[in-house]
């Protein structure tokens, strides 16, 4: 088995032209796990913790870009916490703070699992990943990227260089049902986010289907039952729905019918699919009528 | 969280909280634990596991594991060179699997190789034909099912019959109450190292629960007289309940003499699930009938246990469960039935609460469904019917030592409750914790209660004693003890102890404890059963007497004096009169002392043919009082705090017994909101720490400990009860019984899973 270290992006993808291209590594919080169950047995590393450009992120335009390589315990710290607050209360519910600390954003995305936290977050901020190799680089949307359970579309020879979405973006609520109280894989997940300028909102489901879901059907209907309540900025205002608790429940009903939850020893399809209506219809709660004073999104640290 | 901390002259002895001698090394990642072992050539062990739950093997090939480079010895059922089979009380569990596999996980081949991962390698290259068969998987079709075993399924069926058949009760209530197969999830998976002697015996050094036990199982399988095999105990990281088993030992001992090579092996987690024994699962019935005051008339009961696939310590763990099912109660009139019976699910046996948790769970559950039926403060039925010094058990068996049942109900139920509710909790302290899940006003605030017992030691006639010896001797800085025991001391704290014994009896300063070992003394008996404080604690403490007495008789030969006239104090013997005095260190100028004993509890009886008879050295209670906020819709629990009260005889070490209690209260909540071994069809789901979850910080109650309760016991040494059990009994059912109260459910299984209560049908009735 060889290990290589890169230092860059460009000596990264020189090494991942090789045929086979070397397996990458980065916080190893999931590769190192496979390679304990025997579930994978690398014949060449690509280790990507080094490479600097990584680990950072920049925000121009209205646009966050975060490399591949951020931590959880990066997207925790402000300002990123407070760019992208739905992502960081995600990054908060990852672990234990030795996981938080080596996991990435990337590993998270390469991973591709069902349960992945970032995932139901970056979906529903229509999200881009940006993947890279010798023969150049490419842009997919999210739902392009993520085609069943542990599978993506990057190729063998691509490093997933940065995902990006816009920041600072409306209001953002992000909820996660486990059976213990931290450190769980999901049973279910839900982001729901709203822009308070459009009105629109977009919900997004993790744990309940191969991927993470959008719940369509549920954001075309909000788009018609949403409406400004009072005077106020509309960055700040309340809103609220035009059939009150019966539209709560119509969403509820449309986001349990988006889910294709399946029965395993976590959960039963069942409670999965009650879970993300319960979920959702109290993120949206949230995020119609603020709390005064608290900040959109807070996380507990 | 309230320590208690009574004001004490001593700094040393019996009653301080001195500190653990390991706990330094452990936090700072320095002590040995049996996975750090290492030899000069060692090679690596690994075993191949069965993946169906039942089924026959057809052909076994090992040629392609020895045709991979490093592969030093494959031994199959054949190689097993005395006794094919062990187990804990029937030798009923085969070594390495025949002809047929019982039991997902049952081990097939044993490899050694010069790497892990080419063991790994080798296991997985043997071709094993398996022809898998129709699992045995519901304990109930077991007792009539056609035999999966030469012993039969069934592998205990006791009945208690006592008082008046005809008794009735004006109020009746009852119940099916089911519990889950919990694991002991202790931190340090199986591992050892085994060394072949120049003698043709071998040398293992093993992390377990009773060096002897293996040592006697592991010689008749190996086929060598016991003093070639020496059992040496290393480091332990957790047991639980779950080292008490044979696991890796034999398999171990035959790749060493195989290949005339030190052998280590440390299961990985997934293979450290299949090869301990986990809690019996139980399904158990009750009827209760009391008067219209409230005090308990009779009370019938089945008790059904699934022991898996080999016996391991069931007949046992069913005697527990049937003679407490009935709970710290006065029962005049009670018909009991308890089976325990082989399945193709995996082996249950010893963990944390024996038979014991599983009663008590259905038992507190009735108890609060009669208070309900009665009208009647569910406390209040307790203390009108708890146990007392004197009072008869349904066994028949008297109280004779103390039972101070009432005082730990009002204690724990005095205790001050939370001082804020849901509304003024942080988000992270919430049902869903880390998750944000939670919204106020659909969290809902319970209390519930619960008390349960346990006996002390072994029962039923056994005679588990333990043997120490202590040598006191003048080292360069004066006086030093050193104790020898084969104590396993598995995180429970007996290396404390055994040091405050001897500063204790002894006024010795400088105290150590030589590696347990079965090359240096006799049986100390197990580490279970809340026993060592007392077994292997009284056995030091008599050696330090006796080592004391032969103290006073030499300086009685030098003071020309009577022994009886002297005293040991403060380092010196001194006369009771008069102002003769001799340190300890110059009467030892003369020569070291040394004193071996066994120590040995009352005697018990067996249960007669009605499961009738002084079947218990002892017994120990403890209540639980459990707070908790449930989210109604999500189903999520956050147990917010648990005060307790127990009944300790005496305490030795405050901090251990306050760590006792909380450990045992994290076993009892993750029993009652999260911890099972998810089976479908013998098939384990959840091997691995990623899916069998236990509590964590955030899942972890406030404790607040209202009392320890101190009536000293008769015939323990210093008076002290053991604490490691009874912390686990009752707090299982408390947090039930608290989640029942906030949702109205009747919840009559553990673990309450999310579904249970957010998918429940509105209508249910409350218990
Ligand atoms: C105890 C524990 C708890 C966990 N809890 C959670 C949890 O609560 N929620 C959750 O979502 N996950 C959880 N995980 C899973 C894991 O921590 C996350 O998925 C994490 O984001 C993985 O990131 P990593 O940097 O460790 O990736 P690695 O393990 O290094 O890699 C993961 C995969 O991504 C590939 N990869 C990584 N970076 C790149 C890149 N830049 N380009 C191309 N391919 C790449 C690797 O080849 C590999 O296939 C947990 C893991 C453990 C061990």
């Amino acid at each position: 088995m060889t290990v290589t270290v890169a230092r860059s992006v460009p000596e990264a993808l020189q090494a991942l032209a090789a045929d086979p291209p070397p397996e990458v590594l980065a916080g190893g919080t999931d590769f190192m796990v496979e390679v304990n169950f025997a579930r994978r047995r690398p014949e060449a590393i690509l280790a990507v913790s080094r490479i600097d450009a990584l680990g950072q992120w920049q925000q121009s335009d209205g646009q966050l870009r975060l490399g591949a390589g951020v931590t959880y315990t990066q997207l925790l710290e402000p300002p990123l916490a407070e760019l992208a607050p739905a992502l960081a209360q995600a990054a908060r519910t990852v672990g234990s703070p030795q996981i938080r600390n080596a996991g990435t954003i990337g590993g998270n995305l390469v991973t591709a699992s069902p349960a992945g936290d970032t995932l139901p977050v970056l979906l529903a901020l229509d999200a881009e990943v940006e993947l890279a190799s010798a023969q150049g680089t490419r842009t997919l949307p999210l739902e392009a990227f993520l085609l069943g359970p542990k599978r993506c579309a990057r190729r063998p020879d691509e490093l997933l260089v940065a995902v990006r979405f816009p920041a600072p973006f409306g209001r953002q609520e992000f909820v996660k049902v486990g059976t213990r109280n931290a450190m769980v894989i999901a049973v279910a997940s839900v982001c729901v986010v709203l822009d308070p300028g459009t009105g629109q909102v977009r919900i997004a489901l993790g744990s309940v289907g191969p991927t993470p879901l959008r719940a369509r059907a549920a954001e075309a209907y909000l788009a018609e039952q949403l409406v400004p309540q009072g005077t106020g900025p509309t960055a700040t205002s309340a809103f609220e729905l035009r059939d009150g608790d019966a539209a709560l429940a119509e969403v509820r009903r449309l986001v349990a019918e988006a889910a294709q939850p399946i029965d395993d020893h976590r959960s039963s399809a069942a409670y999965r699919r009650h879970a993300v209506g319960v979920c959702v219809a109290r993120a949206l709660e949230r995020l119609l009528r603020p709390a005064p004073g608290a900040a959109l999104g807070e996380v507990a640290a | 969280m309230t320590v208690l901390e009574r004001p004490r002259r001593a700094t040393r002895g019996v009653g301080v909280s001195a500190p653990r001698p390991d706990g330094v090394p452990k936090v700072r990642g320095q002590f040995q634990f049996s996975s750090d072992l290492f030899a000069e050539g060692m090679l690596w062990g690994h075993v191949l596991r069965s993946p169906h739950p039942s089924a026959r093997i057809r052909r076994l090939d090992v040629g392609p594991a020895w045709a991979i480079d490093g592969v030093r010895a494959v031994l199959t059922a054949a190689d097993v060179p005395g006794a094919p089979t062990y187990g804990l009380e029937i030798p009923d569990q085969p070594v390495l699997a025949a002809d047929v596999v019982r039991y997902m996980g049952e081990p097939v081949v044993a490899v050694a190789a010069d790497h892990p991962e080419t063991a790994r390698r080798a296991a997985a290259a043997v071709l094993v034909d398996y022809e898998p068969l129709d699992p045995l998987v519901d304990p109930e079709d077991a007792i009539s099912a056609p035999p999966i075993h030469p012993d039969g399924n069934v592998f205990r069926h006791l009945r208690i019959e006592h008082g008046d058949p005809e008794a009735r009760g004006e109020v009746v209530v009852e119940g099916t109450y089911e519990v889950g197969m919990q694991d002991q999830a202790f931190m340090g998976p199986e591992s050892g190292l085994a060394v072949p002697a120049e003698d043709g015996g071998v040398d293992l050094y093993i992390a377990t629960q009773w060096l002897h036990v293996d040592r006697d199982q592991v010689a008749r399988c190996l086929g060598l007289p016991l003093e070639k095999v020496r059992l040496h105990l290393a480091g332990v990281g957790g047991a639980f309940g779950a080292r008490e088993d044979v696991s890796i030992q034999v398999h171990l001992c035959l790749l060493a003499l195989a290949t005339g090579r030190p052998v280590k092996m440390v299961l990985s987690r997934e293979d450290s699930f299949f090869s301990h024994v986990h809690r019996h699962p139980a399904r158990i019935w009750l009827r209760h009938q009391a008067d219209r005051q409230g005090r308990l008339v009779r009370v019938d009961a089945r008790v059904l246990l699934d022991g898996g696939a080999y016996a391991s310590s069931s007949t046992a763990v069913i005697s527990n469960a049937t003679a407490f099912a009935t709970g710290p109660y006065r029962v005049p009139n009670a018909t009991v039935d308890g089976w325990v019976v082989r399945t193709n699910n995996p082996p249950c046996g010893a963990m944390r609460g024996f038979g014991a948790v599983q009663a008590c769970f259905a038992y507190e559950a009735q108890m609060d469904k009669l208070a309900a039926a009665l009208g009647m403060d569910p406390v209040q039925l307790r203390l009108a019917n708890a146990l007392r010094h004197g009072d008869t058990l349904i066994t028949g068996q008297r109280i004779e030592g103390s039972a101070p049942v009432a005082q730990v109900i009002e204690a724990a139920a005095g205790a001050p409750l939370p001082a804020v509710g849901p509304e003024a909790l942080p988000d992270v302290a919430l049902p869903g914790g880390a998750g944000r899940t939670a919204t106020r006003s659909r969290v809902r605030r319970g209390v519930g209660f619960a008390v349960g017992y346990k006996n002390l030691m072994y029962s039923e006639g056994f005679d588990d004693a333990s043997e120490a010896r202590v040598r006191l001797e003048l080292a360069e800085d004066g006086p030093l003890a050193t104790v020898t025991c084969a104590a396993a001391e598995v995180g429970q704290g007996f290396v404390t102890l055994a040091r405050q014994i001897c500063e204790e009896e002894l006024g010795v300063e400088r105290v150590v404890l030589a590696p347990p070992s079965t090359a240096r003394i006799g049986s100390a008996g197990s580490t279970s059963a809340s026993r060592q404080t007392w077994m292997s604690g009284g056995a030091v403490a008599e050696a330090c007497r006796a080592v004391a007495g032969r103290l006073l008789e030499r300086a009685a030969r030098r003071l020309g004096t009577d022994p009886g006239r002297l005293v040991l104090a403060e380092g010196a013997v001194q006369a009771l009169e008069g102002a003769d005095a001799l340190s300890v260190a110059e009467l030892l100028a003369e020569g070291p002392l040394e004193e071996t004993v066994t120590f040995h509890h009352r005697q018990t009886e067996p249960l007669d043919e009605r499961g009738q008879g002084d079947a218990h050295v002892a017994f120990a209670f403890a209540a639980h009082r459990a707070v908790v906020d449930v989210d109604l819709d999500l189903g999520l629990v956050k147990v917010v705090q648990i005060a307790t009260a127990q009944d300790v005889g005496r305490v030795l070490n405050p901090l251990q017994v306050l760590g006792q209690i909380e450990g045992g209260i994290a076993q009892g909540v993750g029993l009652a909101v999260m911890e099972e071994i998810v089976l479908d069809q013998g098939r384990v789901r959840n091997p691995s720490f990623t899916d069998y979850l236990i509590p964590t910080a955030l899942d972890m109650p406030d404790v607040a400990v209202a009392a320890l309760v101190e009536e000293p016991e008769p015939g323990a040494p210093f008076g002290a009860k053991g604490v490691g059990e009874p912390p686990t009994i009752s707090s299982t059912p408390a947090v039930v019984a608290a989640i029942r109260a906030a949702t109205g459910l009747p919840l009559t299984r553990v673990p309450v899973r999310p579904a249970d209560i957010a998918l429940a049908t509105p209508g249910d009735p409350r218990p």
